[in-house]
């Protein structure tokens, strides 16, 4: 091993490190681990050699350009992550190193702009959902859902869970992950085919569901009350742009995943999960909240509060363990709506309408394909192909095509096709194009 | 209006204060397809109050609010267990390649090997420091990994059918992530005493060494920032009373090529990319807490590994489910943009920087000891690892606490330590200055503690008013929690 290694993260001279292990009175930097008992000391630790910055980009550049991205080839991938326009004042923002390298705000005096921008996400979650507040995020939609669970639970004090099956099936994988080791009780359904009884906690349903269908949430709401359960939703943020929000619909908690609103795909994260509800139920909310209050001067100022919730005061008692989550996403997302605005959201949402329609109508006219009709849908939506889902996906991406998810078992030769403002129309027929193709000539 | 007025009104101006009815911050292009019909009118909203604000005072209002912060990049940070160290910019430049910040997690493995591969390079590396053989990167923070590895111990118990061990020892000095993840996993919290070394009590581990012990959940260095010699004896107790042993993780700052979890024991150990792996921290994440595991929990890792596949046209990269996994901890597959970040700075530093990193951390740590001893209390005199922690009873008894000592470090430039953590110490701060400071700055820290500690002494009223140069002074946090103001509405 070299000792020392001279680098430009490590300011120390050799002169330096001489002199202050002098004033600790220590002859060397190993010296100082002696508590560490030899047989456990210095391991050799097989890495591979160190790189220079110039290195380094030819090294992992390398690496992503190994990947084929979205917009270089026509995509309609959707599932929960949504190609959506990102404008450019959000990643100028959140580059800011004052926003990109400071810690959880637990001094607020030197922590404004991290506090007020959480407080203005939480006021614009709450409006887009309908709800009376918001936390400031967490780890991504599906921790969030599960952890509305969880809320459930506790503020009815019941331990059953029912769970539409036409939830996105990466998120339940999620809300099992959560609950079954907390002796929860899950029960899965087709939406409508609830069956309440006096120990379920909460119903959890999707909106537009996974694939794709928006249904109105009152009846199942007033189901769900009736019954003395809260009613949970996991919805696409965009769809609220042109959508009724759940909260308007009778929900109790609304949870999702912002990455839709401003944030890259990037492989699937990092993303923030968003977590909205009644103001009757904040004190049970996970995760943290920033409030509004004042100073003793009476100025207004930002400052992290209920914290009695959490982990770092309740310990085992928390309403749940999560420290670090995602703020820079918030912050991000928050940046993001506030250059959309109304209408911008709206438009973002009507555009991805438009044009998966549009998609979806002559998709549905040519021979072979079926678009699966479950009444009024958003942006995504299931078709029987002449083939496999993940038959038609290679196919497709013989042509150039990253296709869509099969969707296999729920439809048999199903393929969830999903399509946004960033999609071109060339792009829509192109794919229409390859379908008409790969039914005609079979999976070449 | 006067100046000190427009200067207060900018300050505490919110995005609603600057918005006007009609503004838009962005335009979309037009549908290049034939209209389609819309919904019924019943499912459509109607009204969405969102802030409407040009682009430019998007960009004036955040940027404004982004001053308001101590950062690093910006201010010494020495913030203990949270290892504010410098977040190389290449990292931030790498992970926003389009072909990285780009792609779909759910596109087909064929067209993303270049992420598989460099997903499954960073498991082999993460596994090279902590002696492990085999890990997962989808937890999403330290605290999800905490959360992954009592749910892996509870599988690795069901599946023995000694679903009875529910007892999960904690020390109390442990970060409150400990109990609380021991909890959402199901497991009834024992808290075991420390001596005055923050060193786990080896006769009241030993007294819960029986058929009810899952395991225990131990941070390494321990919180007040000592290595326990007998750490490895405390791991083989545990395994000899058939419980496992999961590392919080948080503080292998310290450890970087110069010990690893698995040599001393370990079972299951977590690490904060975000601390250790230099990503920036974003004011409270996104950050990645991978699991490392050995062999008795591989088959329990949660889901997705990524896996080679040696093939006659060259390596394959795929994702994979271990054959008992406890299941998907998020939709995605890790926070990948940090594991990206991670990664480069793993490459930037390779095996020789690691361990200097680690040398030069505890050295700034030590020579801090050395300096502030004679003013502030240290908590355990002895050789620190990363971080020193103080007491400031002595400065109590004069009327100044903790707090207000962290409050004046403000006036003077420097983001306060921990305060009050670990419990066990009374009026802790806790100080990690991290391997990326200079001399130059630990001096001038050096003098700003003197200075204060002279205050005490001759001006205790400064401090308790601290801070004084602050777009706000110390906030009414009562009031913040009995009244909730948590969103905007409409005057």
């Amino acid at each position: 091993m070299t000792d020392p290694f001279p680098h430009s993260y490590l300011p120390h001279t050799e002169a330096e490190r001489q002199e202050m292990l002098a004033v600790i009175g220590v002859g060397s930097v190993d010296e100082l681990f002696a508590d560490i008992p030899d047989a456990f000391r210095n391991p050799a630790l097989s890495l591979p050699p160190a790189l220079t910055e110039l290195e380094l980009f030819r090294e992992i550049g390398g690496l992503a350009k190994r990947n084929a991205v979205p917009g270089d080839y026509p995509c309609f991938v959707g599932g929960g992550v949504y190609r959506h326009f990102i404008p450019s004042v959000v990643g100028a923002m959140i580059s800011r190193g004052e926003f990109l390298t400071s810690y959880t705000p637990y001094q607020p005096e030197v922590s404004q702009g991290t506090l007020q921008a959480t407080y203005e996400y939480q006021s614009m979650i709450s409006e887009i959902t309908g709800m009376e507040a918001a936390n400031a995020g967490m780890y991504d939609g599906a921790s969030s859902l599960a952890e509305a669970a969880l809320m459930a639970c506790r503020v009815t004090g019941r331990h059953s869970v029912i769970v539409h099956d036409t939830v996105n099936p990466r998120y339940r994988a999620v809300v099992d992950t959560y609950l079954l080791p907390q002796g929860v009780e899950i029960a899965t359904c087709a939406p409508g085919s609830e069956a309440f009884s006096d120990a379920t906690a909460c119903v959890l349903a999707q909106y537009p569901d996974y694939y794709g269908v928006v249904r109105d949430l009152t009846p199942l709401a007033d189901r769900a009350h009736e019954a003395g359960a809260l009613l949970a939703v996991s919805a696409d943020p965009v769809a609220l742009g042109m959508f009724r929000a759940p909260g308007d619909m009778g929900a109790d908690i609304v949870t999702g995943e912002t990455q839709p609103i401003g944030v890259n795909m990037s492989f699937g994260g990092p993303y923030v999960g968003y977590f909205a509800c009644k103001m009757a139920y904040i004190r049970q909310m996970p995760g943290r909240i920033a409030g509004r209050t004042v100073d003793h001067e009476g100025r207004i100022g930002y400052a992290l509060t209920l914290q009695t919730r959490e982990q770092h005061i309740r310990r085992e008692r928390a309403t749940s363990n999560i420290c670090t989550s995602e703020a820079l996403i918030a912050t991000g997302t928050a940046v993001a709506l506030a250059a959309l605005g109304p209408g911008g959201l709206r438009q973002m949402a009507e555009l991805s309408y438009q044009k998966a329609h549009y998609a979806a109508s002559e998709i549905g006219a040519l021979d072979g394909y079926e678009v699966i009709d479950n009444g009024a849908w958003f942006n995504e939506f299931v078709v029987r192909c002449p083939l496999m889902g993940s038959q038609m996906n290679a196919s497709l991406w013989r042509r150039g095509i990253i296709g869509g998810i099969d969707v296999g078992e729920a439809v048999e030769n199903g393929l969830l096709l999903s399509v946004t403002e960033m999609n071109t129309r060339e792009e829509i027929d192109a794919l229409v194009g390859a379908l008409r193709e790969i039914a005609e000539g079979g999976a070449r | 209006m006067t100046m000190e007025a427009a200067s207060t009104q900018r300050t505490h101006q919110s995005l609603w204060d600057v918005a006007r009815p009609g503004r838009s911050g962005i335009r979309l292009p037009e549908s290049d397809v034939p209209a389609q019909a819309m919904p019924e009118a019943s499912l459509l909203r109607d009204e969405l109050r969102l802030p409407e604000v040009s682009e430019l005072d998007v960009v004036r209002h955040f940027t404004r609010l982004s001053q308001m912060n101590f950062a690093v990049d910006t201010n010494f940070y020495p913030l203990g267990s949270c290892t504010m160290k410098y977040n190389p910019k290449i990292n931030d430049v790498v992970a926003s390649q389009a072909g990285f910040s780009g792609i779909h997690p759910l596109q087909p493995e064929e067209t993303v090997q270049g992420a598989l591969e460099l997903m499954h390079r960073l498991q082999e590396d993460l596994q090279a420091v902590t002696g492990m053989p085999a890990s997962s990167l989808a937890p999403l923070a330290g605290a999800h990994g905490e959360l992954a590895g009592v749910l892996m111990i509870k599988a690795y118990h069901d599946a023995r059918g000694e679903s009875d061990r529910k007892v999960m020892l904690i020390p109390d000095s442990a970060h409150g992530t400990n109990p609380a993840s021991a909890a959402m996993g199901g497991f009834e919290v024992v808290s075991v005493p420390s001596d005055e070394m923050g060193r786990v009590d080896l006769a009241a581990v030993e007294a819960a060494c029986d058929d009810r012990l899952a395991g225990l959940m131990i941070t390494i260095p321990n919180t007040l920032g000592l290595f326990n010699p007998y750490i490895a004896r405390v791991c083989e107790l545990v395994h000899g009373a058939g419980g496992l042993v999961y590392g919080d993780g948080a503080n292998m700052n310290a450890l970087l090529g110069r010990a690893r979890p698995y040599d001393l024991g370990f079972d299951v150990v977590h690490l904060n990319l975000h601390k250790t792996m230099s990503t920036p921290h974003g004011g409270g994440g996104p950050g990645a807490g991978p699991v490392c595991v050995g062999e008795r929990l591989e088959p329990y890792l949660p889901s997705p590994v990524v896996e080679r596949v040696d093939a006659d046209g060259g390596a394959r990269y795929r994702f994979a489910t271990p054959t008992q996994s406890i299941g998907a901890m998020s939709a995605g597959h890790g926070n990948f943009g940090v594991l990206v970040r991670a990664y480069t700075y793993l490459r930037a530093l390779g095996a020789d920087g690691l361990r200097q990193a680690s040398g030069d951390a505890v050295l700034n740590a030590n020579y801090l000891r050395r300096k502030l001893e004679h003013v502030y209390r240290v908590a355990v005199d002895r050789t620190c690892m990363h971080e020193v922690v103080f007491s400031c009873r002595p400065q109590r008894d004069k009327g100044v606490k903790a707090l207000d000592i962290s409050k004046r470090m403000i006036d003077y430039g420097v983001h306060p330590p921990t305060m009050y953590f670990p419990l066990i110490v009374d009026e802790a701060l806790m100080v990690e200055p991290t391997e990326t400071e200079s001399k130059e700055t630990l001096d001038a820290f050096i003098a700003v503690m003197e200075a204060i500690a002279r205050e005490v002494e001759e001006s205790p009223d400064v401090l308790l008013e601290a801070p004084h140069f602050t777009p706000v002074g110390r906030l009414d946090e009562a009031r913040a929690a009995r009244q909730p103001d948590l969103r905007w509405q409409a005057p």
